[in-house]
């Protein structure tokens, strides 16, 4: 654990009460501005002074950015509504129960009364060589500390990694990816859209960046449209504590089946590369598929392909490999 | 910065209490907080937070002056008196700092205190009534002997206070859950669990 220092350091700190004013003030003091919301991973930053901002904007007090509501048989969550609301919605149970599901299982109770699904899917990377301050590639310097003979790399990548090795540490991200999310970004005088698996960016595109976010823009709603809305939906996190602890891999799924054949699918893993990874090879080869243990087991072997593990964190692959399998395979089936 | 040493044979409580009594807040504050003064006041921006501001905690009003980055567990602390709420690991992880924020259980550690305005605090302190009867948690607790160095207890206390508001007849594994996100230094968590689900028994006789 990081030394514990009495408090953080000094900033200004803005509530603003409208997305406008929110936007102005991110566009006043540009790479200056930190924007928070539940403020669970910008304590740790700035608590560990390994990050420093001259300007909080707290997105607290916004009132259009919280809360659910129900559009074209799909949903419009503000990118402030917190963990608990949406575990505990009626009808993102009733129809995105994936979702639910997911932020039921992020971190402790207190932390989900808190924390936002806007956070947990914009929260930066849980490598601790980059948290504890190291100038590696993704803190803007030329080295990974976690990829070396000695590092420690139980919690890292094992696809897709380039230079940097950290994953992606959100629950609910591969949920959002599954159900064809799409997330609203405002920014002064404009708006754009973006798929929910565009929003999340590997090291390949921008190695400080875990997110497609500009400084100067504001997540403001993340959209489910109606399309996988009530599909047999998979949700597993396996973590080394049952509480509080993030994915060591997690998976989620979206299936259609229909007289035992899968008929359409949606898988996506978490925590094994920096982005939460869709599986669209194994989507496309259980399509049409019975589905069996056999067909189950295919899909498990072929997500893996290509995985390379680092020195410590080799028991991902069967670990994923297994995950993937018996999200074909349902939560109705036994499990071995 | 001007150094304070604690005088000898006087507890940590007590002095935290004795120094915030005695008006050195603002003298102490730059110890305690070990910061200084600049960058006070955001501008004119929409959305610049005060300095004075009132907090409602357990049922009061409370002027106090805080600083932009200050938690509400240190306002609590350290301005407030109120030291029942304590901080363990400061970072959300143990959950010592759980008060109730509009009665849902929050690490206090990693709340700005500005992020508390205009929300009702209730810390361990104001849980029993004006006549000194104990919370029925509180009098679970007393019964059933549940911790032992205690340190975690009010945090505990609030967890499963905020848990059974919304929860008010769950089974010993619902209430664990509920309480999950607290640490108990101790291990002591079996023990807890029979204080607690004593106490929400006897809120459940009223």
């Amino acid at each position: 654990m990081a030394a514990i220092h009495d408090v953080m350091p000094m900033f200004a700190l803005y509530q603003p009460e409208s997305v406008d004013d929110a936007l102005r003030l991110l566009d006043q003091f540009g790479a200056g501005a930190w924007t928070m919301a539940g403020g669970l991973d910008t304590f740790d930053w700035l608590k560990d002074r390994t990050k420093r901002t001259e300007a909080v904007v707290e997105l607290g007090n916004i009132a259009e950015l919280s809360g659910i509501k129900e559009v074209d048989g799909g949903l419009e969550i503000g990118a402030t509504t917190t963990l608990t609301e949406i575990a505990q919605h009626p009808v993102v149970r009733q129809r995105f129960g994936l979702l639910a599901e997911a932020a039921g299982l992020v971190a402790s109770p207190q932390i989900r009364h808190q924390g936002t699904l806007g956070g947990n899917v914009s929260q930066d990377a849980r490598c601790w060589y980059y948290r504890a301050g190291w100038p590696c590639y993704r803190a803007g310097g030329n080295i990974c500390y976690a990829d070396t003979p000695t590092a420690i790399n139980r919690e890292h990548a094992i696809l897709h990694a380039d230079r940097c090795v950290a994953v992606s540490p959100s629950d609910t991200a591969p949920a959002l990816v599954a159900l064809d999310a799409s997330l609203v970004i405002r920014r002064l005088g404009g708006e754009r859209v973006v798929a929910a698996q565009d929003y999340f960016v590997g090291p390949g595109r921008d190695i400080t960046r875990m997110t497609a976010l500009r400084p100067d823009e504001l997540l403001t709603a993340i959209r489910i449209p109606a399309a996988w809305a009530g599909a047999e939906f998979y949700f597993e996190k396996v973590r080394d504590r049952q509480v509080w602890d993030f994915p060591l891999v997690n998976v989620a799924s979206a299936m259609k089946v229909s007289g035992g054949t899968i008929q359409s699918l949606r898988i996506v893993v978490g925590a094994v590369a920096a982005t939460p990874l869709r599986l669209t090879a194994v989507e496309t080869a259980v399509a049409g598929k019975p589905r069996t243990p056999e067909t189950a087991a295919m899909a498990g072997r072929l997500a893996v392909e290509g995985a390379q593990p680092l020195e410590h964190n080799g028991y991902k692959v069967p670990l994923m490999r297994n995950l993937v399998a018996r999200a074909i395979r349902g939560a109705g089936a036994a499990t071995t | 910065m001007t150094d304070v040493v604690r005088p000898g044979g006087v507890s940590r409580r007590t002095f935290i209490k004795g120094v915030v009594a005695a008006g050195a807040v603002a003298s102490s504050a730059g110890y305690l907080l070990r910061t200084t003064l600049v960058g006070q006041g955001g501008g004119a921006s929409a959305g610049a937070v005060e300095r004075l501001i009132t907090l409602n905690v357990n049922g009061r009003d409370r002027r106090v002056d805080i600083m932009p980055q200050e938690t509400l567990a240190m306002t609590l602390r350290y301005k407030l008196g109120l030291t029942g709420t304590k901080i363990g690991c400061d970072r959300a992880e143990c959950g010592a700092c759980t008060v109730l924020l509009d009665e849902v259980p929050r690490y206090s550690c990693s709340v700005l205190t500005h992020m508390a305005r205009k929300k009702r605090i209730m810390t361990i302190e104001g849980l029993a009534s004006a006549d000194g009867t104990l919370h029925p948690i509180q009098q679970g607790v007393v019964e059933e002997q549940g911790f032992q160095c205690a340190f975690c207890m009010p945090g505990f206390v609030m967890a499963a206070v905020g848990f059974l508001k919304t929860h008010p007849n769950p089974t010993r594994d619902e209430l664990a859950h509920g309480v999950s996100g607290n640490l108990c230094r101790c291990q002591d968590y079996d023990k807890i669990l029979t204080a607690l689900s004593r106490g929400a028994e006897l809120m459940r006789r009223g």
